[in-house]
């Protein structure tokens, strides 16, 4: 049974937060290039030109690509091969997630909801938001990390649609939200959708749906066909990069599901900017670290 | 589709010769704002303390850190105008505000505003804040520190941009054309679905 150095977890937080800062996931900006390639509007070309310089730029110049430092999210997994005291490891999470903040330095963009008061280092009551699972099959644990921005994450619904709405309901209801969304949330966005569960599980699967590398469908083939039906009609409503028209309005769509109960249809939007930003480390038992994204 | 380079302060006749669709680069001095900016400004009924005649506002809120008691730049970008909107009329009528650098645009009053003396709205690539970092060479001063990060923040710009004009002085205005445009299409796109 392989023992957690929690140091080594507060460090791996801390990188965590900063490499989502500052380096785009290598599908992100795949996805980016495929879609200049078929982009017909010069003005929306010359965005998303824009958009693939910054990223060069950011990684030439060990800059942030963005200035929204986001909301941090941690999504950890623990395997069966580990013994994990869960207070101390979500303490270590916690402590990487001020110290990255502070030691960068970078803006904290946390506050208080009532007072509207900053926080200091990126961290407040509840805050960074820190999941566990687990996983018979997986040696140590993974983290993945995202910090999520404000302007995407205003851009958020959920609705309890009838079972009678069906499928169609929700097809309905998730392209009148990104068609009223227009550009706001940064455009080519990455649209995250949560089908069941119940209210608040249906809009995790929403964010869950984003930590998804794009270009990799759902492996159910129905769901996929779904995801693949609303990005072509979002992608036909002509809103374009930055809301200033063009052919690529999304450059994915990510689709998860739960079951739900006989008399429920729930289901989340949660949308995500280009940059859809997150980073991943797997920490072995053995005391080995890889990171991804 | 015009491209143009201008300099701050701009006057009335840079703002009217601009139109949607055009590209323009700025340089000189522009101000950073942000929601706590403007509250102050109009709920709190405070002057800005610096004059803002013909000036070029952003909406930010940067990531700084002090070397040798100034303020320099560590990542700075730029936040969603929408928020902003019951403000903007004021700035440029009571001061003078002649153009908005933001993304995802503003509303009716604005466009109204900017229509009758003679001011646009900047789009900028959201996002791409590693480049706006790099055009802007210095903080040459900070005015309501108290609002940290949401102050005035006086930023120098070497050919800050591409900018889009998005909303123009003579009634343009991209984003409402580019929805209007997407609800016709998306007529189509619902009956194909079967979803009306």
């Amino acid at each position: 049974m392989g023992q957690i150095d929690y140091g080594q977890v507060q460090r791996t937080a801390s990188d965590l937060y900063v490499r989502a800062l500052k380096l785009i996931p290598p599908d992100v900006t795949a996805a980016i290039e495929r879609a200049l390639e078929h982009e017909t509007k010069s003005g929306a070309r010359d965005i998303l030109q824009t958009i693939l310089k910054n990223v060069r730029v950011a990684l030439d110049r060990n800059l942030m690509v963005c200035q929204d430092t986001g909301i941090p999210i941690y999504k950890v997994k623990i395997g069966s091969n580990v013994s994990v005291d869960g207070t101390k490891l979500e303490a270590a999470i916690r402590a990487g997630c001020a110290d990255a903040c502070v030691t960068h330095p970078f803006r904290s963009s946390i506050c208080d909801p009532l007072t509207r008061q900053n926080r200091p280092d990126s961290t407040g009551d509840h805050i960074p938001v820190v999941d566990f699972s687990f996983a018979a099959d997986l040696d140590g644990i993974e983290i993945r990390m995202m910090p999520k921005g404000s302007g995407s994450e205003n851009m958020t619904w959920m609705k309890m649609l009838l079972p009678a709405d069906g499928v169609k309901g929700v097809k309905k209801f998730v392209l009148d939200c990104v068609l009223r969304a227009g550009g706001q949330g940064c455009t080519p966005s990455l649209i995250g959708i949560g089908v069941g569960g119940t209210a608040e599980l249906a809009v995790k699967l929403a964010k869950e749906a984003l930590f998804r590398p794009i270009g990799r469908p759902h492996p159910d083939e129905r769901i996929a066909a779904l995801e693949r039906e609303l990005l072509d009609a979002i992608n036909r409503s002509g809103i374009g990069p930055m809301g200033l028209g063009g052919d690529t309005t999304s450059l994915g769509v990510h689709i998860e599901t739960a079951d739900t109960h006989i008399t429920m249809n729930p289901v989340a939007v949660n949308s995500q900017c280009w940059r859809s930003e997150r980073a991943s480390a797997h920490m072995y038992a053995d005391g080995r670290i890889e990171f991804g994204y | 589709m015009a491209q143009f380079t201008l300099a701050t302060p701009v006057t009335e006749h840079d703002m009217r010769q601009l139109r949607v669709g055009d590209s323009v680069s700025l340089n000189g001095v522009i101000f950073g704002i942000r929601d706590a900016t403007q509250r102050r400004i109009f709920d709190d009924g405070v002057a800005p303390p610096v004059d803002l005649h013909g000036a070029i506002c952003l909406h930010t809120a940067p990531n700084v850190k002090k070397e040798d008691g100034r303020y320099v730049p560590v990542c700075i970008g730029t936040t969603t105008s929408t928020r902003m909107e019951r403000f903007t009329p004021g700035l440029i009528e009571q001061y003078g505000v002649r153009g908005i650098v933001g993304k995802a645009g503003l509303g009716e009053g604005s466009a109204r505003a900017m229509q009758r003396y003679g001011a646009c709205y900047l789009a900028i690539v959201g996002g791409a804040a590693a480049l706006e970092t790099t055009q802007i060479e210095a903080i040459e001063a900070v005015y309501w520190e108290d609002l940290m990060p949401e102050c005035i923040w006086q930023l120098r710009v070497n050919m800050l941009g591409p900018l889009t004009v998005a909303i123009d002085a003579h009634g343009g205005n991209l984003y409402e054309q580019v929805r209007e445009d997407a609800a016709k299409r998306m007529r189509d796109v619902y009956r194909e679905l079967g979803l009306e």
